[in-house]
């Protein structure tokens, strides 16, 4: 059976991961590279790198950086922040990255979606959509990390990524990222059921309960976190044991 | 011993080369018919469209070259279904090396998405290749599989059984990753380099 993957997710800047760590006695607890690695150990199931440097050196130095996971690590990663056109991606793909994903930069020009599709394949695509929602019952996608909302609607907005050849959907709930009380499920189990393509829950997890949640009630294909994984609050193999022990088919 | 890793139109074949290194042997990535021929060991990888590798291949005569390499060759995910007789992806007769057929995985039912992508296990494992592999999982990311035949070596299931792994003769091929499945991966990469 495809197993549910467990992703842990990266924040980089200038190189350095930016959320404090103290899950393990690491030398370079702010090197990504080992983070990724140690993380790979304890059976992660991808990696996310999510570039948020804005300068122009910083994105070399995450290139850099993408270089050294692609040589080091041996599971899948994604990298994402500040992709805006195909050049961008074109250089972490060299780079030696999976897949890319892009958030922002799909809405403003949807036809991204396409192009690195048909230049790389449907599966190099992840289409991350941060939405939040809305007293009138809606869910709205927001860009530039939920500062600025948009017209578009979670669900047609995935539905359209999905049919210009997004590989995947990696749905951020605004409302329920940082605040550990669980993923949004019925949003998630509409959003998985109404795709053909793999979504990966991503934003609210607070317990091993919550990850079990979002795969069972949410139906989704798999879970990203950050904070209760780089805090030690969550051990992947103790979370993989009792998913298992739950009846939830992982790794 | 010389590992030469098959140049051509595919995408990532870099993340095999990465994938040797970790376990201590530099590979050489190359299209030169007479490094590949004296090599000990080929790798054919990378992720790419069926047809327009196809013709890649065709056009530099690199399909002649594959059929007819007598040391131990491993392809890999596209490398695989291209090794087998013909693919739906682009409708495309292949290497022939296989006898199986690569076709697109049909969806029933909105819960089965395509592409097939994450760890999924091997079961019915064969062969030095996959020695101590039973059940183990491994990292898939494809939309068109190989059918199953006598030549399958491992058998994994979504939506519907397929060839994880073929092999006849000096020809082994892989569905899945072995440079993105972790340890399990690694210990595929192993074998191959014992045989």
């Amino acid at each position: 059976m495809l197993a549910k993957r467990i992703i842990p997710c990266l924040d980089v800047k200038d190189g350095q991961t930016v959320k404090g760590v103290n899950f393990v006695n690491f030398r370079a607890a702010g090197d990504p590279v080992e983070l990724g690695a140690a993380y790979s150990r304890q059976g992660a199931d991808e990696l996310v790198f999510l570039d948020i440097t804005a300068s122009h050196e910083g994105r070399k130095t995450f290139t850099d950086m993408v270089q050294k996971v692609a040589a080091r690590i041996d599971i899948p990663f994604t990298v994402g922040g500040g992709i805006n056109e195909l050049s961008d991606v074109d250089v972490l793909l060299k780079a030696g990255a999976d897949k890319v994903s892009i958030n922002s930069a799909a809405i403003r020009n949807p036809n991204l979606i396409d192009s690195i599709a048909k230049s790389y394949g449907n599966q190099v695509c992840v289409v991350a959509i941060d939405a939040k929602l809305e007293q009138n019952g809606e869910w709205v996608c927001y860009l530039n990390g939920g500062r600025i909302p948009t017209d578009r609607t979670l669900f047609e907005w995935a539905l359209e990524a999905q049919s210009r050849g997004a590989g995947e959907i990696l749905f951020t709930s605004m409302s329920h990222d940082g605040v550990k009380q669980g993923y949004p499920n019925d949003a998630l189990r509409r959003l998985t059921d109404c795709l053909s393509i793999p979504v990966i829950a991503s934003g609210g997890a607070g317990s091993k309960e919550h990850f079990k949640d979002a795969f069972v009630e949410g139906h989704a294909d798999a879970a990203l976190a950050a904070s209760v994984f780089h805090f030690g609050e969550i051990l992947i193999p103790e979370l993989k044991a009792y998913l298992r022990a739950e009846g939830v088919v992982v790794r | 011993m010389s590992i030469a890793v098959i140049k051509y139109n595919a995408g990532n074949i870099h993340s095999v080369v990465h994938g040797l290194r970790r376990i201590g042997v530099e590979p050489i990535v190359t299209d030169d018919f007479r490094v590949l021929r004296a090599a000990d060991k080929v790798i054919f990888p990378g992720v790419g469209e069926a047809s327009s590798t196809m013709a890649y291949l065709r056009a530099h005569q690199l399909d002649q070259l594959i059929r007819s390499l007598t040391q131990p060759v491993l392809g890999i995910c596209i490398g695989l279904q291209l090794m087998c007789r013909h693919s739906e992806e682009g409708d495309v007769d292949c290497l022939g090396i296989f006898d199986a057929d690569v076709k697109r995985f049909v969806s029933e039912r909105i819960q089965d998405k395509v592409p097939h992508m994450g760890w999924n296990t091997l079961q019915q494992t064969q062969t030095d290749l996959l020695k101590d592999m039973e059940a183990a999982y491994v990292y898939y990311v494809h939309s068109y599989y190989a059918s199953l035949s006598s030549q399958t070596i491992a058998v994994t299931d979504y939506l519907n059984p397929f060839s994880a792994a073929l092999h006849r003769d000096n020809f082994y091929a892989t569905q899945f990753h072995p440079e993105k499945s972790g340890m399990a991966g690694a210990q595929v990469l192993k074998n191959f380099l014992l045989l």
